[in-house]
């Protein structure tokens, strides 16, 4: 990464530390916290499930909507402010200013997730006394998770460099729901006929798929992750985050800013 | 007292007394509308679409759901209920969204086969719902046996309840019980030892304390219930003897048809009635007994059971 990327990320997490993001890791702590100790009361048999569900739930959930509300505002908060012109004056170039805002919230969202993992983790030891080895499973569902985080930035950011930033919430959040529903989507394309098809097949393709980036569940009952989904996972959330990104690029390289 | 001191603390005051305020009128409101607020309600009663609709987070749902059907068997079992409707579209709704979620299978077909008040009384319901979870988790060796324990103490059904057993034991890593349940089920069906075997199963295979507590409790009804039909039977016997019923078990004692004064799970001597029947000094210590209460006997609410478990 050269040096301007990685002041452009430093500053946009710094930017985020500053506007009070990670205070969702109280709300985070409160939530796992009260739900190990109350579960146990309420419920038969499921305080283990319930702090690997709930905890990777909210880290999910808390990551997506901060992905979307801080990355709809990366760019137009710039142009805004006016800040964008004082960076862009200087020897950076635009797409740079987009890899590196990229980069800043990702990477606010990595930190996020690790301070709630340890949460997640340090929940389970109290209500489990002790870790299991299907326990390692639900770091590969906190990985997934970022790999899912990776996506809906990119998209954000999309969004941002051409539209407003309601606009853009609606959008990615949008996106983000209907890519739960992409296996159906394509079950649906396959049971259809002719144009319906056609359309139906290119829209299943299009949108990003969340629902195999969502091992939860499997992981709370100690169920495997096969090494193959984790290398394709990882592939497909590198490629789509990269696809968006460079549309992200090519209409913020031809966006007039006067 | 400069001016911004003042404004917060009446600021505070009012914030506290605001608070204090709509909670009271919150509960006043409650006591005028009980049936409101209180009325069980399930909004979406498809299992499908409650699962569209959790956006891939069906784990933590069905968690929800899950705790959501405890407390609402929980709550109309406290109340003597005689229905629960909504407990078998509960625990659809909560097998839907986590097929695997063997806990929900196990404890809700223990809620739903049994006669009311201890169940709902849907055997049916529950021998659906376990048949789902084995269709799921086809190598959980609990789920036959809790299906077999379905069709032999709720149904009744002693073939089926072999089968069930005979495949469970088939499974990787069953339970080696389920083997002999399914070769003793054609001798010994309908009698207390199977139900014996049963129970100490159901104590021997879960570390939930309700759940042990509650077989230890079969376990003394089963008990007392063998012991009350075999000490009828002596005073029988000694009636044939002697022309007349003993007075108490001292006579049976006398007679050499007992060696000792017999005790009850709970260390208490059986007491024997002018009419020759043999009761349990207090019944309501030991519950689920169907022998060796007094006629007319209506048992209490079963609570702490899993203190029986310590």
């Amino acid at each position: 990464m050269n040096s301007r990327i990685a002041t452009i990320a430093s500053n946009t997490f710094r930017e985020a530390v500053r506007d009070r993001v990670l205070y969702n890791l109280i709300a985070f702590a409160v939530l796992l916290s009260g739900a190990a100790i109350l579960v146990g009361q309420i419920s038969i048999d499921i305080e283990k499930l319930v702090v690997i569900n709930l905890g990777l739930t909210a880290v999910s959930l808390f990551g997506v909507v901060i992905a979307i509300f801080v990355g709809i505002g990366l760019v137009s908060k710039e142009i805004e402010k006016r800040t964008l012109y004082t960076v862009l004056s200087r020897p950076v170039r635009r797409w740079e200013f987009i890899v590196g805002k990229f980069f800043g919230l990702a990477g606010t969202l990595v930190v996020n997730a690790f301070f709630m993992a340890i949460g997640v983790f340090a929940a389970l030891l109290y209500v489990a006394h002790k870790f299991q080895k299907p326990d390692g499973w639900v770091l590969v569902a906190l990985y997934f998770i970022i790999l899912q985080f990776l996506i809906i930035c990119s998209l954000a950011l999309l969004f941002s460099s051409f539209s407003s930033p309601l606009l853009s919430a609606v959008f990615a959040f949008s996106l983000f729901v209907i890519g739960t529903f992409s296996e159906d989507l394509r079950n649906f394309a396959g049971m259809a006929t002719g144009l319906t098809k056609w359309l139906a097949t290119a829209v299943a393709y299009l949108i990003p798929n969340f629902s195999a980036l969502n091992v939860i569940s499997s992981v709370a009952h100690g169920q495997p992750v096969s090494g193959q989904l984790i290398v394709y996972n990882t592939l497909y959330a590198l490629l789509y985050a990269t696809m968006a990104l460079c549309g992200a690029i090519l209409i913020f390289q031809r966006r007039n800013l006067k | 007292m400069n001016r911004s001191r003042q404004v917060t603390i009446v600021a505070s005051v009012l914030l506290i007394t605001c608070l204090a305020g709509s909670a009271f009128l919150l509960s006043l409101m409650d006591r005028l509308r009980t049936g409101a607020t209180l009325e069980d309600v399930l909004f979406v009663s498809s299992p499908k679409a409650v699962k569209r609709m959790s956006l891939g987070y069906d784990g933590l749902l069905a968690d929800i759901y899950w705790t959501r059907a405890v407390q609402y068997f929980g709550g109309r079992h406290v109340e003597r209920a005689s229905h629960f409707r909504l407990l078998a579209p509960l625990l659809a709704i909560t097998t839907t969204l986590d097929p695997h979620l063997v806990v929900a299978y196990q404890f809700g077909a223990n809620f739903l086969s049994p006669a009311p008040p201890n169940g709902a009384g849907m055997p049916d319901k529950a021998i659906e719902l376990v048949e789902y979870g084995i269709r799921n988790n086809p190598d959980d060796w609990k789920l036959y046996y809790e299906l077999g324990f379905i069709y032999y103490i709720d149904t009744k059904n002693y073939g089926r309840a072999a089968d069930a057993f005979a495949r469970g034991s088939k499974v990787p890593n069953a339970h080696p019980f389920l083997k002999v349940m399914a070769a003793q089920m054609a001798q010994h069906a309908g009698d207390t030892q199977m139900a014996r075997a049963l129970w100490t199963t159901t104590y021997q295979s879960s570390q939930d304390k309700q759940i042990r507590g509650n077989a230890i409790a079969h376990l003394r009804a089963i008990q007392v219930e063998e012991d009350v039909t075999a000490l009828e039977e002596l005073v029988g016997q000694y009636g044939q003897k002697t022309g007349q019923l003993p007075r108490s078990m001292s006579d049976l004692v006398a007679a050499g048809l007992l060696r000792a004064i017999p005790v009850d799970p709970t260390g208490r001597p059986y007491k024997l009635t002018p009419q020759g029947r043999v009761e349990v000094q207090v019944p309501d210590d030991i519950l689920f007994i169907e022998k060796g209460a007094p006629p007319g006997y209506k048992p209490p609410e079963p609570k702490n059971l899993e203190n029986l478990a310590k």
